[in-house]
């Protein structure tokens, strides 16, 4: 069972009539359950390759395959759905709703599943609870620091049972601790509950926490510690 | 909705500002209806206060609120009127002049309309006290006089006039009734009048002719078909001369019409300014959907589809208008009513006029809301997620 299957990944942008070629055929695989990390210099293509893999973007070339399923198939309706019950989001500058709760930002996702309220509520704050924010349901963003915000995006990540949690470098804008303590919960989450988490990062040792590091350099695949072995 | 409240509530001031357009449009549709509605009502009554089945002849073209120029008709025409009619109680006349009424040290300029004993048959005239003109009164030549109620309170107060004496332009005349208030007609202040016999009218005033002549009819279907009867045989009597003949139906129709557009166009003009508040909702949801598109890129990242986006943003827009428009409602109903209240413009709130305005304000919502909220729809997550 493989949580991605991208073959000859390919995807450029249009800039002022130029082609600026983000990736240059992409093969990857992801099984799941994984813990990898991608990393590389800045520009060399990790957050496009993320968001070709999250279903936020569309290749120009080239086969992705999520959970078997070959997304090039799919409607946007059928996209949404894949977003929302087969990967769970976390970004940088942690995107929560700015005027909303912890509890209603972690519930968010499920709105979009149809989940009746009372029971949206109680998994968000189970979801909170599983990373330490129980004292902080009504706080809003404002209202916390930033490792308890990115706590908050990885509850909303999980609150929906994904098979994959993407990461673009969640610890990039936290000092070393809350750095620790996000990545222990990314850890956690990949351990005890089985989720493939994929992780994008600058950093050496971050990425040396994962049991598998894909080097990306000018949009193509330099280095993969792990690739055949999930071949195999 | 929860969600499209709080996205409301967020931005209070520009919500409001934004509202206010639809409010006023809103409101500006129920006001001019109303009033249009209220004047066309008020005329009505007029019209339908003067008496059933009416049929007003006069000669050359008719002129309301003033004597006709020349009058070449007469009582002999009168009684040929009768003839033709068949029935001539139900033929009454009309000569009238502006003269002096006084009582003591008290003086009224009234209109003093000579006329007869068929005026209770035709019009719609009640007494308050005394008597009617009678048959003796007008073949006689007697100097009674019967006055419209607002002549009665001015020359004697509370004092009962009947029996009484007053002077119409030196000539004493005895006061034999008193008119019920009936209000006015076309501008013409019917409780202003006084009647007094059509034989002593024309020699008080000095003249033989007369200016018009009411018929009643006796059923609404007899009303087109006498008409047509009366003005023939008067043509035939006078050929090549002009005679009007007007009856209640054509006066309403007319009015009517004439109100009706009015009414219309006043509210094309508070609908152009609805459409006007329509189109700050519109901008006002672009603006919105430009400053939340990292939001709409989150919640599409997180599961959200098109239509999830693109229904958030349209539920946003109509809740902007029909709360503007609920608004609206209730100013433009409360509008009408000081209106109605404070000044003489008669206003009467109608209940289409109010669901339009609601049902307007709600498609204004839905109209210019698809725009922004289809734009919003179509965000690529992606460019959405990155903008800042
Ligand atoms: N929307 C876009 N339009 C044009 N070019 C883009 C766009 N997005 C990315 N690029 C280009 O694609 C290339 C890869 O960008 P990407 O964001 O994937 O890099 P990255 O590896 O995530 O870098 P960083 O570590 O700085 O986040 C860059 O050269 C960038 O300029
Ligand atoms: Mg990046």
């Amino acid at each position: 069972m493989t949580a991605f299957e991208a073959i000859g990944l390919t995807r450029s942008y249009q800039l002022e009539g130029v082609s600026v070629d983000a990736l240059r055929g992409v093969d990857l695989t992801i099984g799941a359950g994984e813990f990898a990390a991608i990393i590389g210099p800045s520009g060399s293509g990790k957050s496009t390759l993320m968001h070709l893999l999250g279903c936020l973007d569309r290749p120009t070339s080239g086969i992705l395959r999520v959970g078997g399923v070959d997304v090039a198939t799919l409607d946007d309706g059928q996209l949404a759905d894949l977003r929302n019950r087969t990967i769970g989001f976390v970004f940088q500058s942690f995107h929560l709703l700015a005027r909303t709760t912890a509890l209603d930002n972690v519930a968010l996702p499920l709105v979009y599943r149809g989940v009746p309220r009372g029971e949206r509520r109680n998994r968000a704050r189970a979801a909170l609870e599983a990373v330490g924010l129980e004292h902080r349901l009504d706080h809003r963003p404002s209202q916390m620091s930033g490792g308890e915000q990115q706590r908050v995006a990885i509850a909303r990540a999980l609150v929906g049972d994904p098979q994959v949690v993407l990461a673009d470098e969640p610890t990039g804008n936290l000092d070393s601790r809350n750095g620790a303590e996000v990545m222990n919960l990314l850890r956690r989450l990949n351990g005890e509950n089985g989720v493939a988490v994929l992780l994008v990062t600058h950093e050496r040792e971050v990425a040396e926490q994962a049991h598998r590091q894909i080097h990306v350099r000018d949009g193509r695949i330099e280095h993969d510690t792990g690739g055949s072995v999930t071949l195999a | 909705m929860r969600m499209a409240l709080e996205a409301l509530r967020v931005n209070r001031l520009r919500s409001a500002l934004t509202m206010l357009g639809v409010i006023i449009g809103v409101s500006a549709v129920v006001i001019l209806v109303a009033i249009g509605t209220g004047a066309k009502d008020a005329i009505e009554r007029e019209i339908a206060g003067l008496g059933s089945n009416i049929i007003l002849v006069v000669p050359g073209q008719l002129n309301f609120a003033a004597a006709p120029t020349q009058s070449r008709l007469d009582l002999g025409d009168v009684a040929y009127i009768r003839r033709v009619v068949g029935d001539p109680t139900r033929v009454t006349v009309s000569v009238q002049s502006g003269e002096t009424i006084r009582v003591g040290r008290q003086e009224a300029f009234v209109t003093v309309v000579g006329t007869d004993q068929y005026v209770p048959n035709v019009f719609d005239r009640p007494l308050r006290r005394g008597r009617y003109l009678s048959e003796t009164d007008v073949d006689t030549r007697r100097r009674v006089v019967i006055l419209g109620s607002e002549v009665a309170a001015r020359l004697y107060g509370d004092v009962d006039p009947i029996g009484r004496q007053a002077t119409i332009s030196g000539v004493r005349f005895r006061v034999i009734g008193v008119y019920e208030t009936v209000g006015a007609t076309f501008g013409v202040a019917r409780d202003q009048e006084v009647h007094v016999p059509v034989t002593t009218a024309q020699r008080l005033i000095g003249v033989a002719r007369i200016n018009g002549i009411g018929i009643g009819a006796s059923g609404p279907d007899e009303i087109e078909p006498l008409r047509e009867r009366v003005v023939d045989a008067l043509v035939q009597r006078y050929p090549g001369e002009k005679f009007s003949a007007v009856t209640q139906t054509q006066l309403l129709g007319t009015i009517g019409s004439v109100l009706g557009m009015l009414t219309g166009v006043l509210a094309a003009i508070a609908g152009i300014s609805l459409l006007v508040g329509g189109v700050g909702v519109s901008n006002i949801m672009l603006v919105s959907v430009r400053e939340r598109t990292k939001e709409i890129g989150l919640r599409k990242a997180l599961g959200a589809r098109q239509r999830d986006i693109l229904g958030q943003f349209l539920i946003e827009a109509v809740l902007l208008t029909t709360i503007g428009g609920v608004l609206g409602i209730l100013l433009g109903v409360g509008g009408s009513l000081l209106i109605q209240a404070l000044s003489p413009v008669p206003a009467s709130i109608t209940l289409w006029s109010v669901a339009l305005a609601f049902g307007v304000s709600a498609g204004v919502g839905v109209f210019f809301g698809v725009a922004p909220a289809r734009r919003a729809g179509r965000l690529d997550p992606v460019v959405a997620l990155r903008a800042e």
